[in-house]
């Protein structure tokens, strides 16, 4: 019976809602440093500003992939 | 230099009242959509975005006080009786299983963009299926081989393709100097050369992987771009779908593996300069990187372009949810601001796409200096 219940209530909380806001935290992190130290490097020399930030925009849409991989299994699994 | 200037500023301007001109359209398809729907239930946002998002057997470009406007596909079925082909305008834009096309001695039924054997007689709500207590049908299906939305759309890319680099070749016969469209895919062909191919590939033997390399970046490139246009010849959500991804991937696997040489498989099941215990431990785990890999390729382009569709279609929604027309110009603004930002995804991910599968050719290749 009280494991019914708890069913029932579990059934309630939005996990895939959940697990895309965490993922979410993960990309925030991950493109937060790359823009950071790619801001760094560019102070540093800013005659390789192209070539820095080329590499950043690749970089972090890897970083966005992950994040987005995460979303698609909450879709699925929701 | 002063008008080069000029142009750019020209395109881009240009470039921007088309994505601003394209915004509002999407809210008018979902206007559509919704005024369907009020008069039995509510706005249902997630089922309105995965009827965008996947695909269908007609191409439906408005609707006109209340009756759908599409454009009908060719229905291509392999039954038991042998090869049934009809247009997609006999099922009546019925979706739910309740209008029967007889063909061939067989009666076919349509629900949720699948064909399936319709039963001798309708339930009380009208659907010839029985469905299961998930709501999944429990009837029989032919083999389904339609020119769908998706196989249409990939059909009108190919030939925007052939057309754009048959124009782009033929301005080199005369005297080798681009002409006309050729000035715009000439700098892409030689960024895929002198930046993807030859570093990864190396200088020996990248000739022979360019055309591979070139027709997944364009072909890619293209659908995307199709994919963000929302009114008739595109808005298919191609490379948003799992099975054109799969396909790609696949042949970078196929291509990574038959032209693999001895090096890669050693580095992969008996890796030199490292402990015995140590390669017994990495040698399953190097084995399932070579399937991995593929997958991530796949999973990689399919979740960016699905979700790129996924939020500017539930950002227009907003106006929908509240249901207040005060909203919509906040919506339209990001909506207007993503879309922008998916132009350059976009091109970022058929650029990934193709670099990593140059990547991992290159990694197969490697000749390694011990």
């Amino acid at each position: 019976m009280s494991l019914l219940l708890l069913q029932e209530a579990v059934s309630y909380v939005p996990f895939a809602a959940i697990g895309a806001g965490l993922a979410a935290i993960g990309a925030g992190i991950g493109i937060g440093k790359i823009g950071g130290s790619a801001m760094e490097a560019i102070a540093r020399q800013p005659e390789m500003q192209g070539k820095i930030q080329s590499s950043a925009i690749v970089l972090i849409a890897f970083v966005e992939a992950v994040a987005l991989f995460a979303v698609v299994v909450s879709l699925i699994a929701k | 230099m002063k008008t080069t200037k000029f142009n750019i500023i020209k395109n881009l301007i240009l470039g921007l009242f088309f994505v601003l001109a394209s915004t509002p359209s999407f809210a008018i398809d979902i206007a559509n959509d919704s005024k369907d729907s009020e008069i039995e239930e509510e706005f249902n946002v997630t089922d309105m975005i995965m009827h965008h998002v996947k695909d269908a057997h007609e191409f439906h470009v408005m609707d006109w006080k209340g009756h759908a406007i599409s454009i009908p596909l060719p229905i291509i079925l392999w039954t038991e009786n042998g090869l049934v082909t009809f247009m997609s305008s006999e099922f009546q834009h019925d979706d739910l299983g309740n209008v029967v096309v007889e063909k061939n001695g067989q009666n076919f039924v349509k629900f949720h963009e699948e064909i399936y054997y319709a039963n001798d007689s309708a339930n009380e709500e009208g659907s010839y299926l029985t469905l299961n207590t998930e709501d999944h049908p429990e009837n029989s299906y032919p083999m389904d081989f339609s020119i769908t939305k998706l196989v249409f759309s990939m059909f009108f890319s190919v030939i925007l393709l052939v057309f754009i680099f048959g124009l782009s070749a033929r301005s080199y016969h005369k005297n080798g100097v681009p002409k006309g469209i050729a000035k715009f895919t000439e700098p892409l062909v030689v960024f895929i050369r002198d930046e993807v191919a030859i570093p990864n590939i190396g200088e020996k033997n990248y000739k022979k992987f360019m055309p591979f390399l070139l027709s997944l970046f364009f072909f890619i490139w293209i659908n995307n771009m199709m994919g963000l246009i929302p009114f008739f010849p595109f808005s298919a959500n191609l490379s948003g779908n799992i099975a054109f991804t799969l396909v790609l991937a696949l042949i970078t696997f196929v291509i990574t593996t038959i032209v693999a040489n001895k090096e890669y498989w050693k580095h992969i099941f008996w890796m030199p300069g490292v402990p015995v215990p140590m390669k017994l431990f990495l040698a399953p785990i190097e084995f399932m990187g070579i399937f991995i890999k593929p997958i991530s390729l796949m999973i990689r382009l399919f979740a960016n372009i699905t979700a790129g569709h996924i939020i500017v279609l539930s950002l227009i929604s907003l106006i929908f949810i509240f249901e207040s027309i005060w909203i919509a110009p906040i919506s339209i603004a990001f909506s207007f601001f993503i879309s922008i930002i998916e132009v350059l995804v976009v091109a970022i991910q058929a650029y990934i796409f193709t670099m990593l599968s140059a990547l991992y050719i290159g990694s197969a290749m490697e000749e390694h200096e011990h």
